[in-house]
This record gives structure tokens, sequence and C-alpha cells, in this order.
């Protein structure tokens, strides 16, 4: 499975009649979670979040691919 | 400063009320010649109803206000006359930048989608629109507009509003059967009547200067996230017309508005941001904060509110103009019916049932756009600069960089005045859609589809060939005294034809509106889709007017 870098977010039942009104659901969905929360916090859930998704997703080729990507704009 | 534009000054008349002593008795007075308390005078002048247009001041809106005027806006304003004025004095962009930090991460085209009469936007000065629509305004005999005639007190009853008006020649009373308020954002009609409106405001401020450059600058919007001439803070630019940018420079919650305005101050920010020498001089600086907030309902009775009146966002998506001409034309073909008796006083609440909600979209957009251009956690700031990392490079990351969604007209998908669908369709000119426009020609002349609806019901029926289509039933029918105006959408060309028909020149109606022979489509005064057939059935259609208005 390759990673897949065009936009792909949707929710089962919803008609959207904007291109970018599934990835603006998913981040506010995203930022909501981080509400109240300290620095500290915020850093745990992301993890914790990479962990499930990461669960999920299940092939590692893929992970490994995605991973890359991920460092490929931090290094520096 | 330099001015690009001279202001109008409208004339002021004594009113004859002052001399006669006497009450002004109107069906229905529109208080604010803003965009929307024009465009809604227009709107119910189409209608036939006569309007009586009160406005406290004698010219258009000064200094820095609405700039960006979307589609469905256009077409609106086509619907009052001003479309062609406005379009051809507006600039198209078509081409956006988004910088972060130190270069450009991406750009786009917007190439506007083929085969409709108005592009996706155009730029104009809030003035420009305003005189446009007072100048169609004065045309009309139905509508008579007063200039410097000021609210100054308004009780609500069963029967319509009394009002005070105040002028240079003293004050006069008036009786309308219905008052509109569209006196803007902080509406005195909505003080007056003790009436709540619920949200939030923004910690943060704007400083807005409209910048008047004397080279040759391109057109287009250029939009940067923590550059290094303004770090940790947000800067749009964008083109209007006559050489004028708009550019808006995020300060801060804690910045001095009156320091932060003086030329000296503004100036050598706008020099960092250029980056050379290309002169430019300033026309208008100010600094706003934005507010988020929305009436709990529109109606009130015989008062019904439209525009920033009604409910406010941020500007980023310019969706206060846009969607205030949206609130007009979704209520003067509602008003007319209640005022002729044709359709109960409650289809004025789905005038607020069905803005309240395109309000809800309209703010939940540009609240989103607020969050991602201005950050409030941590958290917050390191996704926002994840996702601009991310969009150098790859598309779903340009997907979720939002600095500003455009306002897109309202989908009045879960209307009760629809009829949902029996049949199936494919696309999205479903139950609640507005229309969407198709190249056609009628007599033989080029133009548009929208060109032949709006305004009353209609009954847009797809055919093959109106010469061989037996047409009898599609004339004539009526419900309540409401007329259905038939349109055939041909298609061949058309060669005789007793009824209005137009001939779908290379098919784009048939494809966006998935019809076949025999499609009908019921479509609504303010050209949006109230039900749909595969097959006509005079009795289904009949059904559909009643329930579209409330008369069931």
């Amino acid at each position: 499975m390759a990673l897949n870098l065009n936009p792909n977010l949707s929710e089962a039942g919803k008609r959207y009649f904007s291109a970018y009104s599934p990835g603006d659901d998913f981040y506010e969905l995203l930022i909501g979670a981080h509400r109240d929360l300290s620095d500290e916090q915020s850093e745990l859930l992301n993890a914790r979040l990479i962990l499930l998704l990461a669960n999920h997703i299940g092939d590692i080729g893929t992970l490994r691919e995605a991973l890359a990507v991920a460092r490929d704009g931090v290094q520096g | 400063m330099l001015k690009t534009y001279t202001y109008p000054k409208f004339n002021y008349r004594s009113p004859p009320e002052i001399a006669s002593g006497k009450v002004l008795k109107v069906p229905v007075v529109v208080v604010g010649a803003g965009p929307v308390g024009l465009g809604m005078a227009l709107d119910l002048d189409l209608q036939g109803i006569p309007v009586l247009l009160v406005d406290e001041d004698d010219t258009v809106s000064i200094g820095s206000r609405g700039v960006c005027y979307a589609k469905r806006a256009l077409e609106i304003l086509d619907r009052y006359g001003v479309g062609d004025a406005v379009c051809a004095k507006g600039v198209s962009w078509n081409v956006g930048r988004t910088f972060f930090r130190e270069s450009e991460v991406y750009n786009f085209n917007l190439v506007p989608e083929p085969d409709h009469h108005r592009p996706g936007m155009v730029n104009l000065q809030q003035y420009y629109l305003e005189e446009y629509l007072v100048r169609r305004a004065a045309t009309r005999p139905g509508i008579e507009l007063r200039w410097n005639n000021k609210l100054v007190s308004v009780t609500s009853h069963g029967q319509g509003a009394t009002l005070k008006v105040e002028t240079p020649d003293g004050l006069y009373t008036v009786e309308a059967d219905w008052l509109i308020a569209a006196d803007g954002a902080r509406s005195p009609i909505r003080r007056m009547l003790g009436l709540e409106v619920e949200g939030k405001i923004f910690m943060d401020r704007f400083l807005i200067a409209d910048v008047v450059m004397k080279a040759d600058f391109p057109a287009e919007r250029w939009f940067w996230f923590d550059p290094p001439f303004h770090p940790n803070q947000s800067v749009l630019l964008h083109k209007q017309t006559d050489s004028v940018f708009r550019i808006d420079f995020q300060l801060g919650w804690d910045a001095d508005p009156e320091e932060e305005k003086k030329p000296e101050n503004v100036i050598p920010r706008i020099k960092a941001m250029l980056g050379d020498q290309r002169e430019f001089e300033l026309e208008w600086v100010s600094v706003y904060t934005f507010q988020c907030r929305r009436m709990g309902r529109f109606n009130h009775g015989r008062v019904i509110f439209v525009g920033d009146a009604a409910h406010q966002v941020s500007p980023f998506g310019a969706r206060g103009a846009n969607s205030g001409l949206q609130d007009a034309d979704n209520l003067g073909w509602k008003l007319k019916l209640v005022i002729d008796g044709k359709a109960p006083q409650r289809l004025l609440d789905s005038y607020s049932e069905e803005r309240v909600c395109a309000a809800d979209e309209n703010l939940m957009n540009s609240t989103r756009s607020t969050d991602f251009i201005t950050p409030k956690s941590r958290a917050s700031r390191t996704f926002r600069n994840a996702a601009l990392s991310l969009a150098r490079d790859h598309a779903f990351g340009r997907s979720l960089v939002n600095s500003g969604r455009l306002s897109v007209p309202a989908f009045l998908v879960d209307s009760s005045l629809n009829t949902p669908d029996e049949d199936a369709f494919a696309g999205r000119m479903l139950p609640g859609a507005p229309m969407d426009d198709a190249p056609v020609a009628r007599d033989g002349a080029p133009g548009w589809l929208l060109q032949s609806t709006g305004n009353c019901f209609r009954l847009m029926v797809f055919v093959d060939d109106p010469a061989s289509t037996d047409t009898s039933a599609l004339s004539r029918l009526a419900i309540g005294g409401i007329p259905l105006e038939p349109l055939l959408v041909s298609r061949v060309p058309v060669t005789a034809c007793a009824l209005p028909c137009v001939h779908d020149i290379r098919g784009v109606a048939a494809r966006r509106y998935d019809a076949r022979p025999g499609t009908t489509y019921l479509i609504r005064p303010d050209q949006h889709v109230a039900a749909r057939w595969r097959a006509f059935d005079a009795e289904k259609i009949l059904a559909a007017v009643a329930r579209a208005t409330c008369r069931q």
C-alpha cells in the first residue's frame, strides 16, 4: 500500500459541496481534541493518536514511508 | 491621503410629513441603505411592493469595507440590474500565493469553471457597489430613498411597527406594516427592541490598509503566515479596482490601535512587505477587531433582520455582504406572498430557518479560518506549521491550509420547503441547491439559464424538441393565486414554441441537472431548486408549490 499524499478525508453518509470541507471538518476535530490541555498533555495526546492510527493502518511499509516524509520536512 | 474615489452626496429632501404633520403609512420600510438594504429594496421592487428606504447618512460606505463579491452574489445582483456594472468595474483574480516564513509554499490558479455567466468572484470596493445599487434604485418609481433620515425610536406591534424618524427639519412618524432592519452589525433596531445577538469576539486586532500602488503589481492574492517582515502574525494582500490594494496585518490583542494607525508606523510595515522600492500611497487605514455572532432567529413578528444586523462573521472568506445579499434574495418573494395573503405568515419562519442555517455555515467556516490563521495554543500552532510545511510538496497538506474559504452559496438541503426526491438523480442540483447556470439561447440569441429564471415560481421542463411535445398541461398552472411560469429547455434549436423556451446549446444544462426528456424542476423565485421529477405530474407539482409556500 503506497502512502496516499492526496486529499483523502471524508465521512460516511455526509455530502460535501466544497472540496475543502472534509479536511476542515477533521482539522477542527483535531484542534478541538487539544482544547484545555497543557503543552505536555497535548504532546501525550499526539503520541497516543499516532500509535492508534499506526495500528489501524497496519502496513509497516506505508508507515515507513510516512515516517520518511514527515522526517524529511523536519531535518534541517 | 490619496483619494481614488469621490464620495457622492445624495440629495436630502424635507419629508412632506414634517410640514403636514401627518403620519406616513407604508407597507414596507427598510432601514439602512448599505448593500443589503439596497438589495432588499430592489428585490421587493421586483415583486411589485413599494418600499420606503431610509438611511441616516447621505453617501455610500466610507473606508475599508467589503471587497470580494462571489458568484452567487453576482447572480443576485444580475436580478437587481447591477451585475454588469459590478463585473465591468471589478477586478478578477485567479492566482493566489501562500507564503510561510521566508518562502512561497504553493500557489493556486482558480481557473473559473467554464459555462457560467459569472466568475467565481470579483474584487470591488464596497462604495462602488453601493453607488451602482443607489443609481439603480433611483430609477425605480416604487422605491423611495430618504437620505439623512435617522430612525430614533421603534415600537413593534401585531400589525407592524411605528417608527420615529429624525431629519434636519425635524421628526416625523411612520406606520409600517413590515419593518426590515438592514442597519448593520451594531443594529440600533435590534437594540431598541431589546433583542439579543450571541457569539464571541476574537481576541485579536487587524490593521487594514488600502494602498494605491504607483507601479505595476500583479492582480493576485498573497497570504503570508509568519513572514520575516511581520513575525508570528499573518498578512494578506488583495487587489481591488483603481490600483488600490487591500492589506490586512494581524496585530495581536495587545497592539495599540491608535499607534498602529499612524502613517509613520504603517508605511515601514508595507515597505518591508513589498521588499523593494515600488512606490505606494495610503488611501485609508483603520484597526479592527472581529466578531462572530448571530441572532437566535431573524424574524420577530413584523420586524425582520437581514445582513450584518442578523449575523456577523470575521472577514476571512468574504461572507458578510455575500450572505446578506442572499438574505434579501431569500426574503423578497416570501414577504410578497405573505403580504398578498397567498401564503401564511409562517412562511417567514422559513426565511429565518434557512438563513440561520446559512449563517451557521458561514460562522463555522470563518471561525475555522480564524483559528487556523491565528492559532490559540502551542499545539494548534504546531499543527498549523506542520500543515504549511507539508503543503510545499504534498496535495493533502495544501488542502488543509486555510487562509480563508471564499463564500459559496448555501445549499438549503435541510429546508422544510423542499420536496424530497422520489426519483433517482445524479449531480448536485438536489432540492435546496442554488441553480447552476448554463449557456442557452433564447429566441436565437445566446444567453444564460439564470436569466430565464427568478422572481416567480418556475417549472423548468427538459424536452427533446418543443415542436413535438404536448405542452398544453404546462400553461395556466397555478395554486391559490400563485402562478407557475413554464420554461422549456430544449435539446434542439427552437423553431416555434408557444411557451418560454431556451435551447440548451451545448447540452450543459442537461448535464448539470442530470436531465432527460421529461425531467421537471420546480424552481423557487430565488433560483433554488424546490423539487424535481423524472416526469411531469401536475398533482405532485402543485403539492410541491404548496409545500414551498407553507400552504399545506
